[in-house]
């Protein structure tokens, strides 16, 4: 089932990454660096310490937010999700919500300051999603919220890693153990 | 995701579990961060652990995690490794899910390796009476290879726990027929109950008793409905081998198998709630695992901390240092049923049993009773973990507190046990939880959640 659901994430971010990719892009300072390369025509995508992602649109309007596999396969089987209140408004850090397994409790904070428009009611239904697909964004994936952001919440996004310093603060949490 | 920073969750749960036992942190290997917290119940309220408290998962600064007979067994079978009662212990393998774990017990084998328990022999014709001052067990009438259920109270006279324990009458000794009791110890207590004993027989002037400690002998749990058929093909054919048919819950016999020299301490029972055996292994443990795992094929799997956690939750049993501590004592804990009849009067000669016997009586007999009772809880929505408040009453006041809790994998709800107010324990009661900060419905439930599956005799 999680090998399946692997495989398919592989193809997945075709879909929203082609839509967003259509509307022009604003440079902005996160992207400058890569102009040209493939990678500006998607969203950057910036993790947490706490293992939370974030996308945010070309835009710098709107995102999503997810955890990361790393901490999904952490967690091990989730059970249940609880997912943040539409409408309210947070900071970088506040709790949004929750994931349980059957061993652990881990709370959801929102990785920058943001409002929460969306939540991924699937999540109550089919937990598991968060294990299969944990950073799918698209209809079907294991995101837990959609949100707004103002200038606050671009600014927040400065202090978050991308994929490959993620990937190195993770190996680094490995090793400490 | 705080509460991912899993180290945090161990550090609660091992403070707790081993408050007299602290050792310093180890490498453990990679990605036990993540299963440190699944090994562990923790309470879902603080926010601020960063992951440099993970120096709490274990002690003191000096001495490296223990390792039990079955390390090398562990990390060829991968393994995650957590920090528990000064042991590097495993809390999972690869093969299996936590959740996949717990079931598979259920419906087929799983060895546990339990080897950080601590196993003392009290050997002396002054061992019966020695450890009737200690528990409220009934140890003169206990006929040999019996087990059972006991706790260790506080010399205070308080009734408190100081650790329970599962005590085995063993064959008396020599030709002077010498009383030999078993008595395993939780791992999490280990220098604290050292402490008490070393107290207790140095301020012991009965008949002659001695400590011993099995230290180097494995323990490992085979639990589940194949064991009793995995067992029996384990065993020696070149001995006689003993009817496991006839091995009864609460029994226990020595039995030789093929892959080791010594003969084997079997106790029929477990933490599971399953029929299942604990095996005390002398020599070659790892052989005996190996042998087991080769004989069960598909119907076995090694389990860790993780299952069993959840497995004896189900089963209503407490763990200590989280249902159970020095400031409740057995009639609290809900185990009355462990003081035999002989025992129930105030002048049973055991520490507490003045303020022990005072509340065996219920306040509707006219009784002391108990003000606070254990009572399992069924959970709405969010799973309620250790620490969360229970609430009941009209005014919706704060009754109680939930000392174990998970999403039970065999029921698919989720489960929880508690302590609250006399008056809110009879099952039926309906309470709320607070679930950060939510209140959740819940209703006391008897316990075991899952019903027990021994291997019990007709009578």
């Amino acid at each position: 089932m999680a090998s399946i659901a692997r495989c398919l994430r592989a193809a997945r971010p075709a879909l929203p990454t082609l839509a967003r990719s259509s509307v022009p892009q604003p440079i902005s300072r996160l992207s400058t660096i890569r102009a040209f390369s493939a990678s500006t025509i998607r969203p950057v995508r910036k993790y947490t310490k706490d293992h939370e992602w974030v996308d945010l649109s070309a835009d710098n309007k709107t995102g999503v937010i997810g955890i990361s596999e790393y901490a999904a396969e952490a967690l091990g089987d989730v059970v249940y999700v609880e997912l943040p209140e539409k409408g309210k408004a947070v900071k970088a850090g506040d709790a949004i919500g929750a994931v349980e397994s059957v061993k652990s409790a881990a709370d959801i904070n929102a990785p920058i300051s943001c409002k929460i428009t969306d939540v991924n009611f699937l999540l109550e239904e089919k937990p598991a999603t968060i294990n299969q697909v944990p950073e799918d964004d698209s209809h079907g994936g294991g995101w837990i919220a959609k949100v707004t952001v103002d200038e606050q919440g671009v600014k927040d996004l400065e202090a978050l890693m991308d994929v490959e310093e993620y990937k190195t603060f993770t190996a680094g949490e490995d090793a400490e153990h | 995701m705080r509460g991912l920073e899993l180290n945090r969750s161990a550090s609660r749960a091992l403070r707790a579990a081993s408050q007299a036992h602290r050792r310093s942190p180890v490498t453990l290997t990679p990605r036990s961060f993540a299963t440190a917290a699944l090994s562990q119940r923790h309470t879902p309220t603080p926010r601020s652990l960063a992951p440099q408290t993970r120096h709490a998962s274990s002690s003191s600064p000096s001495a490296p995690l223990s390792k039990t007979p079955l390390h090398d067994l562990h990390l060829s079978h991968g393994a995650k490794l957590v920090p528990f009662g000064g042991f590097a212990m495993p809390v999972q393998y690869p093969s299996k899910s936590i959740r996949d774990s717990h079931i598979f017990t259920r419906t087929h084998a799983s060895i546990f390796d339990v080897s950080h328990m601590v196993q003392r022999l009290f050997v002396g014709p002054g061992a019966p009476s020695f450890l009737q001052l200690l528990t409220p067990s009934d140890l003169t009438s206990l006929p040999p290879h019996k087990s059972t259920l006991s706790t260790l109270l506080s010399p205070s006279g308080s009734g408190g726990i100081v650790d329970d324990t599962v005590i085995t009458r063993l064959p008396d000794r020599g030709a002077s027929n010498i009383p030999v009791f078993y008595v395993v110890t939780n791992a999490g207590c280990r220098e604290k109950d050292d402490a008490y004993f070393a107290s207790e027989l140095s301020k012991w002037s009965g008949p002659e008793v001695k400590q011993e400690q099995l230290t180097s002998h494995a323990l490992i749990a085979l639990q589940g409905p194949d064991s009793a058929r995995i067992l029996e093909s384990a065993l020696s054919p070149h001995h006689p081998k003993p009817d496991l048919s006839q091995l009864y819950f609460g029994s226990s016999l020595y039995a030789r198998l093929s892959a080791a020299r010594e003969p084997v301490l079997v106790s029929r029972g477990g933490y599971t709630g399953e029929d299942g055996f604990e095996i005390s292994i002398p020599d070659s443990p790892v052989a005996v695992t190996e042998a087991l795992l080769k004989l069960g094929g598909e119907d076995i799997d090694l389990a860790g901390l993780g299952a069993r956690d959840s497995l004896r939750l189900e089963a209503g049993m407490c763990l200590y240092g989280h249902d159970l501590d020095e400031t409740t004592t057995p009639v609290e804990a809900g185990l009355s049923w462990i003081i035999p009849k002989s025992r129930r009067g105030a002048d049973a000669g055991y520490y507490g049993a003045e303020v022990i016997a005072a509340q065996l009586v219920p306040k509707t007999k006219g009784g002391k009773g108990v003000e606070r009772r254990r009572v399992g809880l069924v959970v709405e929505g969010a799973p309620a973990r250790e620490g969360a408040e229970i609430l009941g009453g009209e005014n919706g006041e704060k009754v109680g507190v939930v000392t174990s809790g998970c999403p039970s994998p065999t029921l698919g709800k989720n489960i929880a046990m508690g302590y609250v107010a006399d008056g809110f324990h009879k099952a039926g009661t309906e309470v709320d939880v607070l679930v950060r900060g939510k209140k959740r419905r819940a209703v006391v439930s008897k316990m075991p959640f899952v019903p027990s599956r021994y291997h019990k005799g007709a009578a």
